[in-house]
């Protein structure tokens, strides 16, 4: 029977640009160009690696976000995915990672899955707890943050690395696992990979296709609130001297007057 | 007063410092009472005592080490159900934060993670937050539920209050999917002797600039002359100059020392975002072009290898 996997992935301001706050307090997606998170690429490749050794595995990606979200899509399946779904909605505008977690887990049941991959965490959110909830809420075992990943015979095991130990995992599927982007390099679509990725299927769905209420997303029903965003104040400018030979020991000058030493 | 659950990490019974400064920010918002998991439990009553936990409520069960997450998000519900908190406040580790995200789920609330600071206010506690590679700071409170909030390291002092500790046992009955991941091995990290990473007041990291493993010699001589931590830049790990477990930046550890010591760093938006926070930054690099001069209180542009060995000369000199 062929391995369903399904790869969520987001797509993100740029990290690059100069990253701000709308009115109403979420994340401008507007003023900077959006691209797939970097760290979801790392997804893309160890589902691509899993579904290549595999007798049989169709890769979907998943996606929920505004219009312009079809781009970390496309970059997907030219990577080499076989499908993608794209969850889009006026009334997700907003949404926190508790409701993220919600959509994200509708739409895996509904597309049907032995294995969901996602990256370690979004790199605007920042947050990686997404992976955690929607494996909370589909009700399968969670293997997160792999820096290596395989799956065998309705097993993954993997190795992740926490920060007193490195830990060797396994669990039986369905799992959701995410990975690190230590799990190995990202492939560069191919322009074979670009040509073929147009004729490649993207599903839309709404809120209604995934039994979704308005009220449990979005701004409006998240389970946190901004109050408020601020523009940390630029660092004062500081002092720059030029090694003429005493650069380290002016350095030490600073740091004693500063009772560092 | 209402009660302020700190869920505690600890090795052995040996408390992590993130964790006591959990304590010094619960006691802004009510009575903290401590939760330790696992192996040597009880054994944290004392620390934790020492530090304002007026309670620790203690389970040893060989499901937290040997199963990933779950059976702590299990005990962490039944202490919940236990003691109708009005906050749970985790420490920001990648486990914490996976811990905290399932447990606010069960429990119908909100979720915050990565706080720099906490304080109480009449809509609860407010969390401030360093966002978009510490380039915002956002105040952010948890609107439904009991609030859940994960906190980094150095985002509070550690404070002596001394409070009663009394340990109690928490009855905990593991949910069927607490055995769904297995843990089949565990290597411990080598211990290096230095201070750990995300909680050091200096760090000293090197980066493309040291231009080989073998030069990390010269930042590890830095660093500890000064009694830091050692990071390196993801250019330098992913060299393989240097573990990973010593990344500092977006997709490795967030630090926020008392000083930050860049050398042969450019200061990419990839490692400031793991930095910027620091309180007093300085930064070694021949570039008198790179980013990483904006961020610094001094900078010194020359060859690292004559600048660093010549500072940990000096430091050692004026330390006697």
């Amino acid at each position: 029977m062929s391995l369903r996997i399904v790869v969520t992935v987001k797509y993100v301001p740029d990290a690059t640009g100069d990253r701000h706050f709308a009115d109403d307090l979420t994340v401008d997606r507007d003023d900077v160009d959006g691209l797939l998170s970097e760290l979801d690429e790392y997804a893309v490749e160890q589902a691509l690696q899993i579904a290549e050794d595999a007798d049989d595995a169709e890769v979907t990606v998943l996606t929920v976000g505004p219009e312009d979200a079809k781009d970390a899509l496309r970059k997907a399946l030219s990577m080499g995915a076989d499908k993608a779904i794209h969850v889009e909605d006026d009334d997700l505008h907003g949404t926190d990672a508790i409701g993220t977690s919600l959509v994200l887990a509708k739409a895996i049941e509904k597309a049907g899955y032995d294995l969901v991959i996602s990256g370690m965490a979004s790199t605007d959110g920042t947050m990686g707890v997404v992976p955690a909830l929607v494996a909370e809420r589909l009700g399968v075992p969670q293997v997160t943050l792999l820096s290596e990943v395989k799956v065998e015979d309705g097993t993954v095991t993997g190795r992740r690395d926490g920060d007193a130990a490195s830990e060797q995992l396994e669990a039986s599927l369905p799992a959701v696992v995410s990975v690190t982007d230590q799990s190995g390099e990202a492939r560069y679509p191919s322009f074979k990979g670009i040509m073929a990725a147009k004729k490649k299927p993207v599903q839309s769905w709404d809120l209604s296709d995934l039994d979704i209420e308005a009220e449990e997303v979005g701004l409006d029903g998240a389970w946190t609130k901004v109050d408020a965003a601020n523009a940390r104040p630029a660092r004062t400018a500081g002092t720059i001297v030029k090694d003429e030979g005493e650069g380290g020991k002016q350095l030490a000058e600073f740091l004693a007057g500063q009772k560092f030493i | 007063m209402a009660e302020v659950l700190v869920y505690v990490d600890h090795v052995d019974g040996a408390v992590r410092k993130p964790t006591l400064e959990l304590l010094t920010l619960a006691r802004r918002i009510g009575e903290p009472v401590a939760v330790a998991l696992g192996g040597g439990a009880a054994d944290t009553a004392a620390t934790l005592a020492e530090h304002g936990a007026v309670k620790v409520l203690t389970h040893e069960a060989a499901e937290y080490a040997d199963y990933l997450v779950v059976p702590k998000v299990d005990a962490l519900q039944a202490a919940v159900a236990a003691v109708s908190p009005a906050a749970v406040l985790v420490p920001s580790s990648a486990e914490g934060k996976e811990i905290a995200a399932r447990l606010a789920l069960r429990i119908g609330s909100g979720i915050i993670t990565d706080a720099v600071d906490l304080e109480a206010s009449d809509e609860g506690p407010v969390a401030t937050q360093s966002v978009f590679a510490a380039s915002f700071t956002t105040k952010t409170r948890v609107a439904k539920g009991t609030p859940v909030i994960t906190v980094k390291p150095n985002s509070a002092a550690v404070e002596a209050a001394p409070a009663a500790g009394a340990v109690e046992a928490l009855a905990v009955s593991f949910s069927a999917l607490a055995t769904g991941t297995k843990v089949t091995g565990r290597t411990p990290r080598e211990s290096t002797g230095r201070p750990e990473l995300t909680e050091a007041a200096i760090v000293v990291s090197g980066g493309r600039g040291v231009n080989g493993a073998e030069n990390f010699a010269i930042i590890e001589a830095l660093a500890d002359s000064l009694g830091a931590a050692v990071g390196a830049s993801r250019a330098a790990v992913d060299a393989g100059w240097y573990p990973h477990t010593n990344q500092v930046g977006q997709t490795g550890k967030s630090v926020s020392p008392q000083l930050y010591i860049a050398n042969g760093i450019s200061g990419a938006i990839q490692h400031r975002a793991g930095m910027q926070t620091s309180k007093t930054i300085v930064a070694v690099n021949k570039d008198p072009e790179a980013p990483i001069f904006d961020l610094v209180d001094y900078g010194v542009v020359g060859d690292l290898f004559d600048v660093v060995p010549q500072l940990t000369e000096e430091v050692k000199a004026r330390k006697g």
